[in-house]
């Protein structure tokens, strides 16, 4: 049998596909332009907005602790600073959970665990079971993510009726035995920071986890394997070497963690108690600049609409910010473990 | 100590105890409590999703019915009511966005990952990306209203629609990427050998390969919108009736119908919540777990997608 000829299974594209070809070409370089430009568009329209309250009230604005609308005067120095403190306290949790969570994960402690239970029971070479160690640290995988997937929405509401009832007695015992303290100053009277912080952990905690967990299983298997032939234990060798190795990843996880728990808008709204109060106290009502938008954006007049633009375009600048270096950290963090391998 | 092998001493010297694990060694019971406390922090972090899970069923499922899913929202101290038209709203919010934010995601995607992917241009779309993606959600929602709801005069499902376009089209862009990324070089070789042009390999052979892929990513950001608030919250605000008038059909007939304040299950639940009323913090549960229900839908439907794309 000959075999077929080049022209009888190709051919030269036609002028129109030429043509075509083009015009696809050139229309996903556009649309790669537009996501591009959509970031400076984001910062442009924002900023437009915010320009004649910016130049009405200036820097005063930031150091301002009133907002009251009926007599045009704003300040977010209480926003700036809820928001700064509850993500730090969120992000606290969160990364401790988190953290433990990767380790958990990456060093396979479930599938391991099932594993001598299975041997245990002598089951271990039955195929019927075998595949149990792996399904199960799946599943937990799986669950882990979907704390990211309930709304945050839900988790507001979980927080009204379960978190608050939950923490309040044991924050009014804090406060009343340990008052002195600065973070015990005050008591829980409903919402407050430590229940928006414990529900912006939750919501940190997926984000941390699945970062970590990518760098520590990409420390290389030799750095592993020299570990425990050196004779370290277990969390010998995590604590000293897969956790070093592993370090730019987490903390670049850490930073993106922030960056969302900085943005996160309606478990604030719903837990923190929407009041510009300055206070170090952990059961204190509080304000956030995400949480100020949602609560004052709906009803306000056109003054106002531009004050919550000027709040807003703070907000932008620093989650921007956050987010870029977190974002350049774990680009390090990839191209510095490709030296290791 | 461990013994030392010089002088052609053999391992019967060698001090089986100092190597042997136990738990009375400070060393090993640290690694061995350690791994405890991991295990228990692990547990108890999957306490609130089931907290939550639970919570919803018990206190939603009761008012979850018929009546529920097809009637408008209750006055306050008023009895029974429903939130049909939020569903509606949601669903005509999400698939604006959708319709907004795939075709832009999968053309940025190709760009990125098949045109030119060692471009500049490429790192700028992939970086821009990822700041995006951490763009905060409520900020989507000023952007929305600076740039919809100033120039249309009035809140709007579009103007929620483009909103959370905003928050979709990072992740459907690095899905995408992905996915593309995934198609093995032969097809592509074996295509251009053929004489096809870059865009009709794109079209028929990569697209199609990298379908099931990009999907799980739509899906994925399918469900991370439909659950957002806070974009909504003066985008497309809220309201008390059906999408088109009075009756609850599905399409709005008009444009009119569409520019206006449209309900959506995640505003009401947050409306709810702080309502004085038993009936309407009930139905606030109930919504949520309806909400639930969709997203965890489209979060299976977008897995098992997943591990079906072919090599």
């Amino acid at each position: 049998m000959a075999s077929p000829r080049a022209e009888q299974i190709s051919r030269p594209p036609s002028l129109l596909e030429v043509i075509g070809n083009r015009l696809f070409r050139g229309s996903t370089l556009i649309v790669a332009w537009f996501t591009v430009a959509l970031v400076g568009w984001i910062v442009v329209s924002i900023g437009r907005q915010a320009l004649p309250s910016m130049r009405a009230y200036g820097l005063n604005f930031l150091e301002g602790t009133v907002w009251d609308a009926n007599r045009s005067r704003f300040g977010i120095l209480p926003a700036i600073v809820g928001t700064l403190y509850s993500s730090i306290l969120g992000l606290a949790i969160g990364a401790v959970f988190g953290l433990a969570i990767a380790i958990f994960l990456s060093e396979h402690f479930l599938s391991s665990a099932v594993d001598s239970l299975l041997k245990f029971l002598g089951l271990a070479e039955d195929s019927w079971v075998s595949w149990l160690p792996d399904k199960i640290e799946k599943v937990l995988r799986v669950t882990i993510e979907l704390l990211a997937a309930i709304p945050s929405v839900v988790y507001g509401l979980w927080g009204i009726f379960v978190v608050i009832p939950f923490v309040r007695p044991a924050a009014d015992w804090l406060h009343s035995h340990l008052g002195w303290i600065p973070i015990f100053g005050t008591g829980l009277s409903g919402p407050g920071l430590l229940p928006a912080a414990v529900v912006l952990a939750i919501m940190v905690l997926p984000t941390i986890t699945a970062i970590s967990r990518d760098s520590l299983a990409a420390v290389p298997p030799k750095l592993r394997e020299a570990a425990f032939g050196m004779g370290a234990t277990r969390w010998e060798a995590i604590l000293a070497v897969f956790v070093p190795t592993a370090a730019t990843g987490i903390f670049g996880a850490i930073i993106l963690g922030f960056g969302r728990a900085l943005g996160e808008t309606m478990a604030l709204a719903m837990l923190a108690g929407n009041s510009n109060v300055i206070s170090w106290s952990l059961f204190s009502p509080a304000n956030t600049l995400a949480a100020l938008l949602a609560n004052h954006f709906p009803e306000a007049d056109q003054i106002e609409v531009g004050a919550l633009m000027y709040a807003a375009l703070m907000l932008l600048a620093i989650t921007l910010v956050v987010n870029i270096v977190g974002t350049v950290i774990l680009q390090r963090a990839d191209a510095g473990l490709k030296g290791l391998r | 100590m461990a013994a030392s092998f010089e002088g052609g001493r053999t391992t019967s010297q060698l001090d089986l105890e100092s190597i042997e694990r136990s738990l009375r060694r400070p060393r090993t019971l640290f690694s061995y409590l350690m791994s405890m406390l991991t295990g228990a922090a692990t547990v108890v972090a999957l306490v609130p999703l089931f907290s939550v899970l639970y919570l919803l069923v018990k206190r939603g499922a009761m008012a979850l019915n018929i009546a529920t899913l097809t009637s408008l929202p209750p006055p306050p101290m008023a009895p029974g009511g429903g939130f049909g038209n939020a569903i509606v709203g949601t669903l005509l919010i999400v698939a604006i966005a959708t319709i907004l934010s795939v075709p832009l995601g999968i053309l940025g995607a190709i760009f990125v990952s098949e045109f030119g992917p060692e471009t500049r241009t490429a790192s700028a779309v992939r970086f821009a990306a990822k700041v995006l993606t951490g763009l905060p959600s409520i900020l989507a929602g000023v952007f929305s209203f600076a740039v919809v709801v100033v120039a249309t005069g009035g809140f709007s499902a579009p103007a929620g629609g483009i909103a959370l376009a905003l928050l979709m089209l990072p992740t459907v862009l690095l899905t995408a990427e992905e996915a593309i990324k995934g198609v093995p070089a032969r097809m592509r070789e074996a295509a251009i050998g053929m004489g096809a042009t870059p865009t009709q390999v794109v079209t028929r052979v990569v697209l199609p390969t990298a379908a099931p892929a990009m999907l799980t990513g739509v899906m994925l950001a399918v469900a991370r919108a439909a659950g957002e608030t806070a974009p909504l919250l003066f985008t497309a605000l809220f309201s008390d009736f059906w999408v088109s008038g009075t009756h609850p059909y599905f399409l709005p007939k008009t444009i009119g119908d569409v520019m206006k304040p449209t309900a959506s299950l995640a505003v009401i639940i947050y409306n709810f919540s702080g309502s004085p009323f038993e009936n309407q913090i009930a139905l606030a549960w109930t919504a949520a777990l309806v909400l639930v229900m969709i997203v965890l839908a489209f979060n299976v439907i977008g897995q098992s997608l997943a591990g079906r794309s072919v090599d």
